[in-house]
């Protein structure tokens, strides 16, 4: 009952952010009123045509690339699994290896584990202990039949951005393909495709601020891609099914407002995230944090927090009404906790105690004050009832 | 996911804690599982006369944990090491499915600390 009295404190913009106002606005028009198929010839069916039309010229000025090399999808997981199969599937005559990184995210992982089902080989280059790729590895694990380099921009759960640029140069240079997932980047930090060197990307909208159940996908032209929806000619016959018209003119709205917002977002959630980090560290024993010192996702913070468990800490968070993530195997539901984390090398009794933060736009200084006021007490009070550590 | 009976036994858990002197000790689960927990008995006249327990876990390890020493305080050794997993999210009103090896894991704790006190006395016999 207390939660409910209590303000939301949302903690968990990585995972999913809350539209912005314009973004809604937008996207009614389309629901109600101009409702038109945009594949039809009469004028209600134009204007939801031009809709879509805008919102691929907002998301190409993002990019930097040209609108005719943007195509929509339901979402950041069908861009990779269009990405990865797509490639795999039109070169398959010219090789079947694909490399990737083991920090992934299961969208790319498991289409590579389906891929390696039906004939396909997959490298999977390992990280650092701050979950970092070395553009070295990614060089020496090329092979002579290696089809498509998939390397994601930023890491979901631990915030490290990956050196996209100087991967990409290595494909460039092996004239291999190159597609990277930027779901967690576009909106939130520079994503131009000339300067990541990318011939594919994936982007999300609900991560920056738009609707849920649409994204994009980047692909540079020229790119020979095999089609993974398959039925009307929409998206240049590329990608079929009636526009998600509402959907997209959000993602639209959403991508105008990142090229407006997105610098100061970055240098204010720096700040936040910083005093964030630093107050659980010097308040809290035993807490170490995760990821990249520098090249990191502003915002995200992620610790892991010794002798008591990850979902335990979320529940004694919600109970507060703030809304956080943690890499444990409770909350990943399987056996294993994160494979971010065990691929960073940490020991998987250090990764159940895992808590990301990841912040947004409209967290405030007071709400990192109530956290730094809230968990510690939290922590001590699970320690207090394990029979692992030790003061 | 979890019922309100599960919620109440994870915010305010029964029974925390170890005892100084305890009459048996059993310690189940490891650090790597993410579930580990510890289960003390005192024992008095066959009977639990008292009962800690200490859980490094999600919310249905320390819940399970919490209810299963509620439900063993002063029982006989016997009725106590046949509580069941079932018996557990039973009087929890139910765990996901994927959570039932919590309450597993405090059936076992228990049993542990059964066999712990009767090596004990076997020892001093």
């Amino acid at each position: 009952m207390s939660a409910m009295r209590t303000q939301l404190i949302y903690l968990d913009h990585a995972a999913t952010t809350p539209m912005d106002a314009h973004v809604h606005r937008e996207m009614g028009q389309f629901c109600c009123l101009f409702f038109g198929n945009p594949a039809t010839l009469y004028s209600l069916g134009r204007r939801s045509h031009e809709a879509v039309e805008t919102a691929r010229s907002r998301v190409a000025e993002l990019l930097g690339c040209s609108p005719d090399e943007v195509y929509f999808t339901c979402g950041g997981t069908e861009s990779d699994n269009w990405a990865v199969q797509g490639v795999a599937f039109s070169h398959m005559k010219k090789g079947k290896h694909i490399l990737t990184s083991a920090i992934e995210h299961h969208a790319v992982l498991d289409t590579c584990k389906f891929l390696e089902t039906i004939g396909f080989e997959v490298t999977y280059v390992p990280v650092d202990r701050h979950a970092m790729i070395d553009p070295d590895d990614v060089r020496k694990a090329l092979r002579k039949d290696t089809i498509l380099i998939s390397i994601m921009h930023a890491n979901n759960e631990v915030g490290t951005i990956e050196p996209v640029a100087e991967i990409g140069a290595v494909a460039r240079e092996a004239g291999v393909l190159f597609h990277t997932d930027a779901v967690q980047t576009v909106g939130k930090i520079a994503t131009k495709v000339d300067e990541l060197g990318v011939d594919m990307l994936s982007l999300s909208a609900h991560k920056f601020y738009g609707p849920k159940g649409v994204g994009a996908m980047y692909i540079r032209k020229g790119t020979r891609i095999q089609r993974f929806m398959h039925g009307g000619g929409q998206e240049h016959n590329k990608r079929a099914g009636t526009h998600n018209v509402s959907g997209i003119a959000g993602l639209g709205a959403a991508a105008d407002l990142a090229l407006k917002y997105r610098d100061e977002d970055a240098e204010r959630l720096r700040k936040l995230a910083k005093k964030l980090n630093d107050g659980l560290v010097e308040t809290i024993p035993n807490v170490r944090s995760n990821g990249h010192p520098t090249k990191r996702l502003p915002g995200l913070v992620h610790v892991c927090v010794e002798g008591i468990e990850g979902e335990a800490m979320l529940l004694c968070l919600d109970a507060e009404n703030i809304c956080v993530s943690s890499g444990s195997a409770c909350t990943t539901g399987a056996l294993d906790p994160s494979h971010v984390l065990l691929a960073m090398g940490m020991p998987a009794e250090v990764a159940h105690g895992s808590v990301r933060f990841s912040l947004g736009r409209h967290n405030t200084e007071e709400q990192i004050d109530r956290v730094l006021e809230v968990f510690p007490p939290i922590v001590e009070k699970l320690r207090a009832m394990s029979p692992v550590y030790k003061k | 996911m979890y019922s309100e009976r599960v919620m109440e036994h994870f915010r305010n858990p029964r029974n925390v804690g170890t005892f100084e002197d305890p009459d048996g000790v059993g310690e189940v689960g490891n650090p790597q599982c993410g579930d580990v927990m510890k289960i003390g008995i005192k024992v008095q006249d066959d009977r639990i006369a008292d009962i800690r327990f200490q859980t490094l876990g999600c919310a249905a390890a320390i819940a399970t944990s919490s209810m299963i020493t509620d439900m063993a305080r002063g029982m006989t050794l016997d009725e106590a090491s046949r509580i069941s997993r079932n018996d557990v999210a039973d009087a929890l009103n139910g765990l996901p499915a994927n959570k039932m090896h919590c309450s597993n894991l405090a059936a076992d704790a228990l049993r542990a600390a059964i066999e712990d006190f009767k090596a004990r006395q076997a020892k001093k016999a």
